[in-house]
């Protein structure tokens, strides 16, 4: 069975069109079919193609569809292509995202009304739709639809509940954030094809890798350009200020387009184009420190929030961090590695504490919380798993991609970068075990009312959570590192996942690999797992054990930095003093000052002239017949006198 | 005709029923005095060009004046019809009185 690739986003748009039109009138039963059945086919019809794919000669696919513009020299067709990145990236997003919108059935039912709920829907499949056209296009301009697509997406479900009014400024506030990056990736399109005169993926990689000393020094500036793209559509500092506030959105929203898919986007497009990445390192350099600033920024950030959410949002923040960091030190393997664990660690972190959202009727204060693990035991072990597995405790999925993150840093000697990828480790664990602490331990803080109305979730929204925990914890294991597989009796060189991987990766002229050796390498993991379980048990003893009066105390000693990361920062407020409100004040000025002064202005004093002259003009017409019969006579002498005067 | 009589003295009458004429057109108020005021503005005009056919010894004075003339009956049967339907309307011929177009 062959299906075609374009079928793949087709079905889900397919979804999309039919919820969006007839959704309303359907009633719910209809929707869910529709808005989760058309996910499940699309999997069934990726799936179809991935695993002759993975099973076979894995050679890479491209499918036209047809042409789409053809002007001049400049022609893109719409074009998609299966690989072994596009189908890693096809393989979780439809996975994950099938179990997600089985999940909101369970989570969206009871809060909406007919047409909240389908357009719901509607906007999830056209989140698909988008996200699977990015992963799969074979250009950069189609990329760039599936790109502004999840952006749009986002921003439509990040302003669901367009009520609030916080949701709305969160949204508006994503999609600005997002434009700023989709500016660069613009930027860097056109720099493009000014190299390359085309934006297919194999003809631009291929030209600039068969010459790269003709087109390296321009390459670091277009490279640049993607990589702000990235940074806006990833979240990475200075533009991550929007993921934190996309948290109002519903969580489903949450768990699938700010954790697990979209916001990969940016590294999905750092590694797509890691030839030019690899030709530019001074570009890779700065990927690398934007990536290791973001991850221990934000890790710092979620020390001190309360609301679940966020705490889960600045630690995908600090994950997407981790995963720059390794594209920038050429560990792109270890960065897919990372996205694909992250994946399915974070979704289930967030499916949770939807879970645990939903039990408490909508409260996210984790402060409001505590001692749900008896009264959501299902919601609370595949938190804790997911939480070690972020957390990076051996064997779970996320120590297997976070130690090979931290190993290539170190391979690559960027032992500062790798300083604070140990350090962030260590921030991760803690924040996590102070979170599954607030939450899970001690005794429950909330009202009577909420106590009462506990509940363990519906079976659509535990099953998910039981898929995503046990891939959680399964997910690692087709990337073990070497030494750990020797140990095992395993002699390949490489594990499955650099072998899947291997064919994106166009051989260039590079420096030597810097191999470790497998102390070093023991010497490594040993570290990030003792940093790991360092937080772990500190967070775990301060906030289940003692109930935080340690940290409490900490607060108190220094309360002035305390505010500042409970405030994060005050990067918000800083931005609003930098941008926003002199951009506020130049549009107001523009408004005050150039258009009703100096454009209204002037129109308005022509009109006026006008209307000045024919004021004056018009006690001439006194309409009284003899006076224009004098002034007729009067004229008459006139001229007369002039003929005179001319004749004589 | 008119021989015998210098052409200056029939300029000076001519001269004079026009500016007795004009002054009719400009000052008196009745619409229909204001036309026959005109009339003595052209009839001063016909003197003149009498005057100065018989003196150049020249027919196409005349054959100007019949013109004028005839005009003057065209004018005359549109200009009471005016007035007539102004009166109809308005109640009145006073030209101070109809200044439709007055600001």
């Amino acid at each position: 069975m062959n299906v075609p690739l374009w079928l793949v986003p087709a079905l889900p748009l397919a979804g999309f069109l039919i919820c969006g039109v007839l959704g309303k009138k359907l009633g719910k039963s209809f929707v869910s079919a529709v808005g989760v059945g058309s996910v499940g086919l699309a999997t069934v019809a990726a799936y179809s193609r991935l695993l002759p794919f993975v099973f076979g000669s894995r050679a890479p696919v491209v499918e036209t569809v047809g042409g789409w513009i053809a002007a001049g020299s400049f022609s893109v067709d719409i074009a998609f292509r299966l690989d072994a990145l596009s189908a890693l990236m096809t393989s979780f997003v439809t996975f994950v995202g099938f179990w997600i919108h089985v999940y909101s059935i369970g989570y969206m039912r009871h809060d909406e009304s007919d047409a909240g709920y389908a357009r719901y829907f509607a906007y999830l499949n056209l989140f698909m739709f988008s996200m699977l056209t990015l992963v799969l296009a074979q250009n950069f301009l189609l990329l760039f639809v599936g790109w502004e697509g999840v952006g749009l997406c986002s921003y439509l479900l990040i302003g669901y509940y367009y009520e609030r009014e916080y949701a709305a400024a969160a949204g508006k506030k994503a999609f600005v954030v997002n434009r700023i990056g989709d500016f660069g990736f613009l930027l860097g399109m056109f720099g493009l094809f000014g190299l390359f005169q085309s934006l297919d993926f194999d003809r631009v990689f291929s030209t600039a890798a068969a010459d790269p000393a003709r087109y390296a020094p321009f390459l670091t500036v277009v490279a640049l350009c993607l990589f702000v793209g990235a940074v806006g559509k990833s979240a990475q500092v200075p533009l991550y200020v929007w993921l934190p506030d996309a948290m109002a959105g519903p969580t489903p929203v949450s768990a699938l387009i700010h954790a697990a898919t979209m916001v990969t986007a940016g590294v999905y497009i750092v590694t797509r184009c890691n030839v030019l990445f690899r030709l530019a390192p001074d570009a890779m350099a700065v990927v690398a420190v934007i990536g290791a600033i973001t991850a221990i920024f934000a890790a710092v950030i979620a020390l001190a929030q309360n609301d679940i959410k966020k705490v889960l949002a600045y630690s995908t923040v600090s994950q997407l961090g981790y995963m720059f960091l390794a594209c920038g030190v050429g560990a792109y393997v270890a960065g897919m590695f990372h996205v694909m664990t992250h994946a399915f660690f974070k979704a289930c972190l967030f499916l949770g504490s939807g879970s645990v959202i939903h039990a408490m009727g909508g409260e996210q204060d984790m402060r409001k919380m505590g001692g749900l693990k008896s009264k959501l035991p299902l919601t609370y072990w595949t938190f804790l798993i997911a939480t070690l597995a972020l957390a990076g405790i051996p064997p779970l999925a996320g120590f297997f991609s976070k130690d090979t993150i931290l190993a290539g840093v170190f391979e690559h000697q960027r032992y500062v970068l790798w300083g604070i990828g140990i350090v962030t480790a260590g921030l991760t664990a803690f924040y996590m075990f102070r979170l599954v602490s607030l939450t899970f331990e001690g005794k429950f803080r909330g009202t009577h009312e909420q106590e009462h109305h506990l509940h363990e979730s519906p079976p659509s929204m535990t099953t998910p959570l039981l898929i995503l925990a046990a891939l959680s914890v399964i997910g690692g294991f087709v990337g073990v590192p070497k030494v750990i597989r020797e140990v095992f009796g395993s002699a390949r060189e490489q594990n499955a996942i650099e072998r899947f991987l291997s064919p994106i990766f166009v051989p260039l002229e590079e420096s030597v690999e810097h191999a470790l050796g497998a102390g070093t390498e023991w010497l490594l993991i040993a570290i990030s797992v003792v940093a790991a379980v360092t937080g772990l048990l500190l967070g775990w003893n301060w906030y289940a054990k003692q109930d935080g009066r340690i940290p409490a105390r900490i607060a108190a000693t220094f309360p002035t930095l305390y505010e500042l990361v409970e405030d994060k920062f005050d990067v918000d407020e800083a931005y609003d003093f930098l941008f926003v409100r002199p951009f506020n004040w130049l549009a107001r000025m523009l408004w005050k000052v150039v258009d009703v002064l100096i454009i209204d202005g002037l129109l308005n004093a022509g009109a006026f002239l006008v209307e000045l002259t024919g004021d004056l003009l018009r006690f001439l017409q006194t309409g009284n017949v003899r006076n224009y019969a004098l002034t007729f006579f009067l004229g008459v002498v006139g001229l007369l006198l002039i003929v005179i005067g001319f004749t004589y | 005709m008119i021989s015998g009589i210098p052409l200056s003295d029939v300029l000076l009458v001519s001269g004079g029923l026009f500016v007795i004429g004009l002054a009719g057109a400009l000052l008196r108020r009745n619409a229909i005095t204001i036309f026959l005021s005109i009339e003595l503005m052209m009839n001063g005009a016909n003197l003149a060009l009498l005057g100065y056919g018989a003196a150049l010894h020249s027919l196409e004075g005349q054959i100007v004046v019949f013109f004028v003339i005839a005009i003057a009956a065209a004018e005359a049967s549109v200009g009471l019809a005016i007035f007539v339907a102004l009166f109809r309307h308005t109640e009145t011929i006073d030209v101070n009185e109809i200044h439709l177009l007055k600001w």
